[in-house]
C-alpha cells in the first residue's frame, strides 16, 4: 500500500509568509503531538504522572517537558509535545490520567500552529481580536481561546514584550486565517523589506 | 459590541456565545407517567418574560462551558452570571 504522507494545509502560503518583514513575521510551526485531557480535579498525583502541573488558572499555559500545557476549560487541558509521536504521547498521558478518572484523546490533527514574531505582530492580531493583548495583561504564560477574524483560535503569549505569539488554529481554517493574517500585515510591508 | 461575562474566562464579546433558552426547566420526576400534553409543556413551552429572565448560555468560542445568566430581556443588560449547578439567584 502506498504510504500516505501528511501534507501541511499552509504549504501554499510559505512564499507569501517569507515576504513579510521582520517586524511582523509569520512562521508555520512543524506538526506536534497534541492531546486533549479531561480531568475533574488536579492534585499532586497529576504532576507525578504527567511531569507537569496542569494550570488551574483560567487562560494560562505552562511549559511542559517538550511542549506546553494549556488551560482550555475548568476540567480540560491541551497538552503538546515535540518529543514524541502522537501515539506515544497519547498512551503516556492516558496511562497517567486514566487511574485518576480522567481521559486523554489524541487531537494532533485538529490544530496547526503559527508563530508570530516581531514588534508589530500585536498590531496585526488586534485587528481581528477583541482581547486586550497588551503585555501588561497578556504577558508570557497567558493564553486565550477566542475569535481571530472569523476563526476560532487558541492564542498563546510567549514573551513579556508583546512580540512573540503562537496561534493554534483548526487545520480547515488555516488557509482562511493565513489569508486574513497576510492582509492584516500588509501595511507593515515596506518597499525595502 | 456587548460584553458577556463568562464565569470562567471573564468578559468576552457576545459573538463568542450561544443562547440556550430558559434555565431551570425541571425534568419530569416520573417520565413514564407523564401525559403527552405534559411532555409537550416540558419540551416546547417556555416563559416569555419581559424583564429579568434566567437563561442558559454557552461560551462556544472560548471554554465551551454552559452557564446561567440573569438577563433583562427589555434592556439586554446581563445582571448576573452563575454556574449551572448554582441556585437561581433571588433578584429584586
Amino acid at each position: 500500500m502506498a504510504e500516505l504522507l501528511r501534507t501541511h494545509p499552509l504549504e501554499a502560503w510559505h512564499v507569501a509568509f517569507e515576504r513579510l518583514p521582520d517586524t511582523a513575521r509569520i512562521a508555520v510551526e512543524p506538526f506536534v503531538a497534541m492531546v486533549d485531557v479531561r480531568l475533574g480535579a488536579v492534585g499532586p498525583e497529576v504532576r507525578a504522572g504527567l511531569g507537569v502541573d496542569l494550570p488551574t488558572i483560567a487562560n494560562t499555559w505552562v511549559p511542559a517537558d517538550a511542549g506546553r500545557a494549556t488551560w482550555l476549560g475548568p476540567d480540560e487541558w491541551l497538552l503538546s509535545s515535540t518529543a514524541e509521536t502522537p501515539e506515544e504521547f497519547e498512551s503516556r498521558v492516558r496511562a497517567a490520567v486514566l487511574p485518576l478518572g480522567g481521559s486523554a484523546t489524541d487531537v494532533s490533527a485538529q490544530r496547526i500552529g503559527l508563530r508570530l514574531t516581531g514588534a508589530r505582530v500585536r498590531d496585526v492580531l488586534t485587528k481581528g481580536c477583541s482581547i486586550d493583548l497588551h503585555p501588561r495583561v497578556f504577558g508570557r504564560g497567558s493564553s486565550v481561546q477566542t475569535m481571530l477574524g472569523q476563526a476560532g483560535v487558541v492564542l498563546l503569549a510567549l514573551s513579556d514584550a508583546g512580540d512573540d505569539y503562537v496561534v493554534l488554529v483548526r487545520s480547515s481554517f488555516a488557509g482562511y486565517l493565513a489569508d486574513w493574517l497576510l492582509d492584516a500585515a500588509l501595511e507593515f510591508i515596506t518597499p525595502d523589506s | 459590541m456587548q460584553l458577556i461575562e463568562c464565569p470562567w474566562c471573564g468578559p468576552r464579546e457576545e459573538v463568542e456565545f450561544h443562547y440556550g433558552g430558559q434555565a431551570h426547566v425541571p425534568y419530569p420526576d416520573n417520565p413514564a407517567e407523564v401525559s403527552d400534553e405534559e411532555w409537550a409543556h416540558y419540551v416546547f413551552f417556555r416563559d416569555n418574560t419581559k424583564g429579568r429572565f434566567a437563561e442558559r448560555w454557552n461560551h462556544t468560542a472560548g471554554c465551551r462551558r454552559w452557564f446561567n445568566a440573569i438577563r433583562d430581556t427589555a434592556t439586554y443588560r446581563f445582571e448576573r452570571v452563575y454556574r449551572l449547578d448554582g441556585p437561581k439567584p433571588v433578584t429584586p
